[in-house]
């Protein structure tokens, strides 16, 4: 075990970063999109119950399933993976974003209206930055999620460590077929810890103080 | 000691806020609402149906009545949170319809139950949030935010940088009232300010909000469901009937003294009698002379002069002339310097205080009596049952000799 990870200690370097790099782009676009569309469906409230409905079936959704279907769309290679991986994870944020936003005390959002701030600044400076928090930990799911669905979609030729799981898995057997699946698992893992302590940092940056739980 | 009053002549028999219209600054505006409708779709009565009134500039006016009669969509059409289906708004003369809703909005100080300040923002930055709007310098604001705090009685170097949760109740119910006044709006619309805060603290804030008014002279439209609150604060008292069905608009005294319907009198409630110690205010009493001392004063000489005078108690003041303490000789007999332990713990009462809040801290004060304090918390004098009584018993007796002399009502 020692001597193929000391063999191969750059590329497996090399392809963390490549997950946690595919795994954090994935993550930014879902997190703007669930956040442009919890805002839409929380001014369109007969939206909700179509959202929740979405995010309850792409959740049983199985990603292998997502990636075989995305197959004939996009072809081989990494734009395909990003999108399964986007898809997973918009719907943790989109959720939490929901809840967030609908869980700012309407008489806060009267009261901004009411000194003359305009719609957009309402959102900005009350809504979403109340909401945050419970974003934030939507993100933090979708984060985890990502990381294990990213290593699926390794399967049409996506970058990262998905590759060495499912080169184990093909190779079961083989010398060496233990080693990849172990290398790629725990490689994961690492990636994802690391992750959750930036996420919880960025937390610590980003949540206002006077609503910090903590 | 008689009442300190600089701007203002105190005329204890004119039945209530003596002080008030005399030579005051006024920086409200007038506010006038002609046949004003609110009609919600699919509702059979309207909610406000055919609402006229004009508030005087620089004056109180306070909404009353049942839940649900209209009083808060009243109060939301004037700054167009809810818009009427007919009829105009003006403020200062000017058609309200004819500027854009969130400038206009910064032109009106808005204030609601509990404050309603933003949990994610520092008190600074809730004090500013219509300053920002406006654009005013980084400089302005800072001094602007200063200021109010101040004015609110909050030291700003201390809650400055708090946030809203760190505060209590009625700290956050003053910042709340910072906030509305920040942009120096000529209207302040207030809805039920003080409801979310216990008694105590609530007639702290209405003494400090009538103070805050006597210096700043806002027209401020109040909403309430509590007839004592809109008795003491207001210059007069709006009562709405379901649909915003106008009851009676007239003086806190006139609406006791002579309710114009059945209405206004189940409203107004019994006890009428007492209720008219909320028009009574602390200045007008005789306020006793009381031996006072200066903090780090010879605790000896104090006693000396307490006891010269007969009494038991010496006020102490600070370096301002704001009381601090008021400790029983036996205490001071102790001491050789005087010494105040416990700065917060004193309760004093505002010289715009009703009698009715007078009784009430006397009576929960072990002095039977209660301090007295001016417009920076400065002390006045000290006033107890007997100067209340003694009140009551004048009244009476002018109210006696006008019935004996009736005079044509005007």
């Amino acid at each position: 075990m020692g001597e193929f990870i000391a063999e191969r200690r750059r590329q497996i370097a090399f392809d963390m970063l490549q997950h946690a790099n595919l795994v954090f782009q994935c993550v930014l676009v879902a997190t703007i999109i669930a956040i442009a569309l919890a805002v839409l469906i929380n001014r369109v409230r007969a939206l909700e119950p179509v959202a929740n409905a979405v995010s309850a079936v792409g959740l049983t959704l199985p990603s292998f399933a997502l990636v075989g279907l995305l197959l004939p769309l996009s072809g081989l290679g990494t734009t395909t993976a990003f999108l399964c991986v986007v898809f997973y994870a918009v719907l943790p944020v989109l959720r939490n974003a929901v809840v967030g936003l609908a869980g700012v005390d309407r008489t806060l959002l009267e009261s901004a209206r009411g000194m003359g701030m305009g719609p957009v600044g309402v959102l900005l400076k009350v809504q979403l930055p109340l909401a945050w928090p419970v974003i934030l930990a939507g993100v933090r799911t979708s984060m985890q999620m990502s990381m294990g669905i990213a290593a699926i979609a390794a399967y049409v030729l996506g970058p990262g460590l998905g590759a060495y799981i499912w080169t184990g898995l093909v190779q079961t057997g083989g010398a060496n077929a233990l080693n990849y699946a172990v290398v790629g698992t725990v490689g994961i893992v690492i990636v994802a810890l690391v992750a959750d302590l930036l996420l919880l940092a960025l937390g610590r940056l980003t949540i206002s103080k006077g609503v910090r739980v903590a | 000691m008689t009442t300190q009053d600089t701007n203002t002549s105190p005329r204890p028999h004119d039945g209530g806020q003596p002080d008030d219209r005399a030579g005051r600054r006024i920086s409200g505006v007038e506010i006038e609402l002609k046949d004003v409708v609110k009609k919600y779709p699919g509702q059979k009565n309207a909610a406000v149906g055919g609402l006229s009134l004009t508030v005087p500039a620089g004056e109180v006016v306070m909404f009353i009545g049942p839940s649900g009669c209209g009083k808060t969509t009243s109060l939301k059409m004037i700054n167009r949170l809810i818009e009427p289906t007919s009829g105009t708004i003006t403020i200062g003369g000017e058609d309200i319809r004819g500027r854009d809703a969130d400038e206009l909005r910064r032109t009106i100080g808005y204030v609601i139950q509990g404050g309603s300040l933003f949990p994610h923002m520092t008190v600074a930055d809730n004090v500013a949030v219509v300053p920002k709007l406006l654009k005013w310098s980084k400089q302005e604001i800072a001094d602007r935010t200063e200021e109010l705090l101040d004015l609110v009685g909050l030291d700003p170097a201390k809650y400055r940088d708090r946030y809203p949760r760190e505060l209590s109740g009625g700290q956050q119910q003053r910042v709340g009232v910072a906030r509305g006044l920040a942009a120096d709006p000529p209207v302040v619309l207030m809805d039920e300010p003080f409801g979310a805060v216990d008694p105590i603290t609530r007639q702290r804030l209405q003494d400090e909000m009538l103070g805050i008014q006597r210096e700043l002279g806002k027209t401020i439209v109040c909403v309430t469901h509590d007839i004592d609150e809109a008795i003491k604060l207001g210059d007069r008292i709006l009562i709405f009937s379901e649909g915003a069905h106008v009851e009676q608009y007239d003086t806190p005294e006139n609406v006791l003294a002579a309710p114009a319907n059945d209405f206004v009198a189940d409203f107004v409630g019994a006890g009428s009698t007492l209720k008219q110690l909320s028009l009574s205010r602390v200045n007008e009493l005789r306020m006793g002379d009381w031996t006072t001392a200066r903090q780090g004063d010879d605790a000896a000489d104090a006693v000396r002069r307490a006891e010269a005078a007969g009494q038991d108690c010496v006020v102490v003041l600070d370096g301002r002339g704001r009381p601090v303490a008021w400790p029983w000789l036996r205490t001071l007999r102790r001491q050789t310097r005087i010494d105040v332990p416990r700065r917060d713990e004193l309760v004093t009462l505002d010289r715009r205080a009703t009698l009715n809040d007078a009784l009430d801290t006397m009576l929960s004060s072990s002095h039977a009596a209660a301090i007295v304090t001016g417009d920076k918390d400065e002390y006045l004098g000290v006033v107890d049952f007997e100067s209340v009584t003694q009140h009551i018993r004048s009244q009476e007796a002018a109210a006696a000799q006008a019935a004996e002399a009736p005079e044509p009502r005007p």
